[in-house]
């Protein structure tokens, strides 16, 4: 078997400027994971099915495993790293909106897009978007508490 | 992970993309297109896809881009079902691809990855079935235009090195009355046990289905029958199931006998909707 | 006075998490994010068949490949099993289910593993399914343990060899026959559901090495690091001294992760490649069908009752789908029979609880243990007989339900202590779920609003000498490091034992430093975490240890103020005069040796420690089941609220209450998160998750986007409530509640959706197509 092909690629990753080899098919979660040790983005099922590896994608939620390196080449990416004392954050610890906390970095990167896309979402908006993500640990409320408290809308907080 | 290499290519143009495949394909190596890119990565983890070579048509100008040209809405194969979605041109495709996966998953998925893609749903194929679409075609001569009907048949046939370039949807079909409904196992994430979308076209009530049969359809046999007002509301969708063109699917998101019940229901959502006899969800 | 006096008060307030910083920021490590040069990585190969054996394996191809380091299969391993040695770690000469590991590649990089495992060649003879356990107790079922009496075994396990089951618990409590002969109504009813799994977001994963010196350490996925130790020497005659474990945060358990198995397989990755160090991760694939999965239950239930509703006879017959390998399943069946009814006085209860091999992925440990299974048979049923009896459902349980003077089927007599108040939680539920409105109200010609509701009740099953410790160390500034075996799965518990230690110590429970990572070499044993026993046990174990540091401190300080000891208190950061507070010394002074100002020290560093072990616990007879198997239960009524289209059978869940005695809440948040996360897995195990089997045994749905958990946006409105009577055992009284809050919700989705339909619905999950078949769907031929 021929060695594997390796390409040299500059991204941006939380505003800093990184030189990467990557294989064209490892995927953008292997290479912030593996190769710049950003590891609070999660593999949960390597499959775009749970959400736990969610990343900004020049400001856009995507599912770093659903995304080949490659693509992301020149983009400004966004890992749960790069955020830092955001109202998600607090918002997320005051209403217990995380236990085992294997999900919160995938939900928190989906919801600060979405307080910052759609400040004045409404229900049904906030379901679209958090449906993308599975939290296994809580209900739910906590999440749902959390994202509304940080919203225009912002109703309930308590 | 993919436990396959291949070499990446990102063409800025068609005839860049066109050279490049035949090049690979000189070399004798299995070549495709991605435009999402989603199901090169979850089939080819599982060994369901290999390829020796991926060309990626996101960079080459106006794949991407929607507009209004003339008598037609354009947009681009490499458009996201967010953007579809969000920038709303056509209510009936915008609420179909809605249902598919779930938001962040839309965001890369492209419609040409959705309605070429291997997991037979392709749902964002029923609006154009029933709207009779042109399908802009990458070629060796540039872009050429084909109904959708001609290529169609329980997939999309292109030949090799093409690819879709871009969706032609006449103006007229985009403001008539629609409905789309997608009907799951449970609850409100999954594949379709059902999902139809019809539009009412001068009194003519057009329908596509999917999650039927492990293919997407549109039927003339059934829309005859749904569209003979002679006959009771319930006798049309009955009759009509008579010409289904496929056994329907036994699988685990139901049985077909199931999958029938809930096909019937739908389709008498659909056209009592259409109709204007009774809101549905 | 007593200066920068703290607002104390910890017990009851909603005090933010220990684990909270690191959570929300990506800092927080689990096992996968240890990526340290030099380790290799592991990849199993699974077997795609259900039952069949190996005819051939070949690994030529493999071992070309570079980077290979060592391939496993094929090969003779110890057996290994928890109660039954039944299992190979690798699968030898025979395939037993879906999923099972057949041969393992360890390589450089994981890539080069899956494409080593993707060059293996297999070649299976397929071999006839057992594909439910009632199937498997056919007279010519095929036999998935032919040397089942061989199998070397723990105490109070009962396998029957020559048939396919792996153990059975009777209880015999009072008199079945005089219980029939009092009753005036009978309702026997069946019930059934596949496995399932636990779907946990951080899919298990371990990493083993074999030291020069011998030393075994694992970095570990667990739910029982210290369990670890005790089967490693169990299994491979390994001294416990000689393993050490690393639990780093847990992403989600739910029982899951009690059960050992890639440890096992690792370690003996690892010993192939010369004891470097080798990381094992499922896919979310191997995740759902090749390890641990929830149980599968076929199981019937025959109630008998005066006909002003008094129970007089429970017999009950469960199956337990344990699936190809005992692992867990067989003590879950016990726990299944310790509480086979619901939380009713019955005089005279019979029940045989089988554990029966399958050809399905195996059984462990799933949050609730058995009880959510068992109950939704038992809930349903008395359902049925209210029916019968033309009862209000809520009556009958109220009427019957358990309380202080009672005995549970295993005879333990109980006090308020141990049960708590089963009728106080049914009174306030009648009164949140508006009961008396009636069942069923009509919305429109098809939409109809119903509601359903049920009794729980458990009690934790442990080892007799489990046990939790924890230790506390002091800093030069007063604060204490409080480490505990108790592994951070989720539910904050050692956040709860931070306030359990500042409560007690009268201090900044910002003071507190909680060490999350479990190391078993420094950190104190406890047993398992699991069964929602953290807090009790080693809240327990805080206080001793607070007890501890205590006396400690106020020995030093007796001397340096020359005030004797028990005039001594401690509280504010200080040791102080309980008659003159003024005089004092702080703690930071005396925490790591009082120094004089001419230089002389007395004393080192303030260690602290306690210990807490489960109270006279027995084993359970084997002929009556006679014996008491816990500490306390917590019992709790629920319900639950839906709106359903009587035309296609599609419904939706609009709230879910909980009543729930909890004896006190000590971290009102915490135990809100506990029970809605609870309540929303039981939502979903009733309603939408299982295993979908094809009729080879094969998993149909291994994936998240065809098994599927509860989403955002489909939870309910959750409307939960508090009852507080007090386990005198436990620390401020608290009960244990990581659990209930699951254990009633099949049951009462059952009993919600069978009153609005009329039809009395005995197969989970409740999924549209359930209902309509059992409503009548699919009898006509299709059009």
């Amino acid at each position: 078997m021929s060695s594997d092909p390796i390409l040299s690629l500059l991204f941006l990753v939380n505003s800093e400027e990184k030189t990467v080899t990557v294989r064209p098919a490892d995927t953008l979660l292997y290479i912030l994971r593996v190769r710049l040790g950003l590891t609070g983005s999660k593999p949960g099922c390597l499959n775009g099915d749970c959400g736990a590896c969610t990343v900004l994608v020049d400001g856009t939620p995507m599912k770093s495993c659903l995304m080949l390196a490659v693509e992301g080449e020149g983009k400004q990416i966004t890992t749960i790293e790069g955020l830092v004392n955001t109202p998600i954050q607090k918002a997320f610890i005051e209403k217990f909106a995380f236990q085992c906390g294997y999900c919160t970095s995938g939900f928190l990167m989906n919801c600060h897009a979405l307080v910052n896309i759609e400040p004045n979402a409404s229900d049904e908006k906030i379901k679209d978007w958090l449906e993308s993500n599975i939290c296994r640990c809580t209900g739910y409320k906590e999440i749902e508490e959390a994202v509304k408290s940080v919203l225009n809308t912002a109703e309930g907080k308590h | 992970m993919l436990p396959f290499n291949f070499e990446y290519y990102k063409p800025q143009t068609i005839q860049d993309a066109f050279r490049q495949f035949y090049s690979f394909r000189k070399e004798n190596k299995k070549t495709i297109y991605i435009s999402g890119g989603t199901e090169l990565i979850t089939l080819g983890r599982l060994n369901q896809v290999y390829t020796d070579a991926v060309i990626d048509l996101k960079r080459i100008q106006e794949y991407s881009s929607t507009f209004f040209h003339k008598d037609y809405l354009v947009i681009g194969g490499g458009a996201t079902l967010t953007t579809i979605e969000e920038v709303n041109a056509f209510p009936l495709l915008s609420k179909t691809v809605k249902e598919i996966a779930d938001r962040t998953a839309r965001n890369k998925i492209t419609i040409a990855g959705n309605i070429c893609g291997q997991i037979f749903y392709r749902e964002a194929i029923l609006p154009l079935l029933i709207t009779e679409c042109l399908l802009g075609i990458a070629g060796a001569e540039g872009i050429f235009h084909l109904p959708l009907q001609d290529i169609f048949n329980k997939e999309i046939q292109l030949r090799e090195g093409e690819f879709i370039f871009s969706i032609l949807i006449e103006n007229k079909y985009i403001k008539l009355p629609y409905v789309s409904i997608k009907r799951r196992k449970q609850w409100d994430i999954g594949y379709p046990l059902v999902t139809v979308a019809a539009i009412k076209n001068n009194d003519e009530i057009r329908m596509a289905f999917s999650g039927v049969s492990p293919f997407p359809f549109r039927s003339e046999e059934m829309e005859k029958v749904l569209n003979d007002r002679a006959l009771s509301l319930e006798d049309r969708v009955e009759k009509s199931l008579l010409s289904l063109p496929g056994p329907v699917l036994n699988d685990v998101e139901g049985s077909s006998g199931y999958r029938l019940f809930v096909l019937k229901n739908t389709m008498m959502d659909a056209i009592e909707e259409l109709e204007g006899e009774r809101n549905v969800k | 006075m007593i200066k920068g006096v703290i607002k104390l008060g910890y017990i009851g307030k909603s005090v933010i998490r220990k684990d909270a910083f690191e959570k929300v920021t990506g800092e927080a490590k689990y096992t996968n994010d240890y990526q340290e040069m030099g380790t290799l990585h592991a990849k199993m190969m699974i077997s795609p068949l259900a039952h069949a054996n190996i005819v051939s394996m070949d690994f030529s191809e493999a071992w070309k490949i570079p980077g290979v380091k060592a391939i496993l299969g094929n090969e003779p391993y110890p057996l290994v099993g928890e109660e039954i040695k039944d299992r190979s770690p690798i699968a030898y000469k025979r395939v037993r289910y879906h999923g099972e590991p057949v041969a393992v590649v360890v390589a450089e990089t994981p890539m080069i593993a899956k494409r080593g495992v993707d060059a293996i060649k297999v070649s299976y003879e397929p071999l006839p399914v057992v594909n439910s356990p009632r199937d498997g107790l056919q007279k010519d079922a095929p036999l998935i343990h032919e040397n089942l009496e061989s199998y070397e075994k723990q105490e109070g396990v009962y396998p029957n060899p020559n048939t396919n089951i792996a153990n059975l618990n009777k209880i015999r409590k009072g008199n079945i026959e005089k219980g029939f002969m009092e009753s005036d109504v009978v309702a026997e009813f069946s019930v059934s559901f596949h496995p399932s799994d636990h779907a946990a977001m951080e899919t298990r994963g371990t990493i083993a090495e074999i030291r020069p010196d011998g030393t075994i350490i694992f970095t570990a996925s667990t739910q029982a690091p210290f369990a670890i130790k005790k089967i490693m020497k169990w299994y491979f005659g390994i001294e416990p001294g000689k393993v050490i474990v690393n639990t780093p945060f847990v992403g989600g358990a739910y029982g899951g992760k009690a059960s050992v198995q890639l440890e096992i397989i690792a370690y003996l990755a690892s010993k192939a490649v010369g004891g470097k160090p080798v990381k094992l991760v499922n896919t979310r694939e191997e995740d759902i069908i090749t390890s641990s999965v929830h149980i599968g239950l076929d199981a019937t239930v025959k109630l008998g009752a005066t006909k002003d509703g008094m129970l007089k006879f429970a017999e009950i017959q469960f199956l337990f789908d344990g699936g190809a390998y005992s692992d867990k399943a067989v003590d879950i069946s016990r726990a299944g029979a310790v509480d086979c009814t619901g939380p009713y006085q019955i005089d005279n209860i019979w029940c045989n609880s089988f554990c029966i091999y399958t050809n399905h992925p195996y059984a462990g440990a799933y949050r609730g243990y058995s009880h959510s299974e068992v109950l939704f048979a038992f809930e349903r049923t008395m359902d049925v007989l209210a029916e019968k009896l033309s009862m209000d459902p809520l009556e009958l349980r109220y009427k019957n339900a358990i309380r202080p003077g009672n005995t549970t089927p295993t005879q333990v007599l109980l006090n308020s202590s141990k049960v708590g108040n089963l009728h106080q939680c049914i009174k306030r539920l009648k009164v949140l779920m508006n009961w008396d409105e009636g069942q069923i109200i009509a919305m429109d010609d098809r939409k109809i609003r119903a509601k359903g509701a049920c009794c729980v009740w458990k009690t934790s099953t442990f080892d007799t000498d489990a046990s939790s410790g924890v230790i506390l160390t002091f800093n030069s500034d007063g604060s204490i490091n409080l480490m505990s075996g108790v592994v951070e799965i989720g539910t904050g518990t050692k956040t709860v034992l931070a306030q359990i230690l500042a409560e007690r110590m009268k201090m900044d429970i910002n003071n507190i430093h909680v060490k999350m990572l479990v190391d078993t070499q420094t950190t104190p044993e406890h047993w398992k975490t699991v069964g929602s026993r953290g807090t009790f046990m080693a809240g327990r174990a805080v206080l001793k240890a607070a007890d501890d540091a205590i006396r400690q401190l106020k020995d030093r300080a007796a001397c340096i103020l020359r005030v004797p000891v028990k005039d001594l208190e401690v509280g504010y950061g200080k040791v102080y005069f309980v008659d003159s507070p003024q005089i004092n010394v702080d703690i930071k002074d005396l925490a790591y040796g009082y120094k004089f100002p001419n230089g002389h020290t007395i004393g080192g560093q303030i260690i602290a420690s306690g210990t807490y072990t489960l109270t006279r616990l027995t084993y359970l007879d084997p002929e009556t089941g006679k014996g008491n198997p816990g500490p306390e239960w917590t019992v709790a009524a629920q319900g639950i609220e839906v709106e359903l289209d009587t035309r296609d059978y599609t419904y939706k869940i609009l709230k879910a209450y909980s009543v729930i005695d909890i004896g006190k809440v000590v971290n009102e948040k915490a135990a809100l998160g506990q029970v809605m996360g609870a309540m929303s897995m039981g939502i979903a195990f009733g309603g939408r998750e299982e295993f979908v089997f094809d009729e080879f045994g094969r998993v149909l749905n291994p994936q998240l986007r065809t098994y599927r958990p509860l989403r955002y946006g489909e939870h309910p409105e959750y409307i939960i409530d508090f009852v507080e009577t007090p386990h005198l055992a436990a620390p401020y009284g608290a009960r244990g509640v990581g659990e209930h809050g699951l254990l009633g919700m099949p049951a009462a989705l059952g009993n919600c959706l069978s009153a609005a339909l009329g039809v009395q619905l005995n197969h989970l999950p409740l999924i549209p197509e359930q209902i309509w078949r059992m409503s009548g769907g699919g009898k006509n031929a299709a059009v």
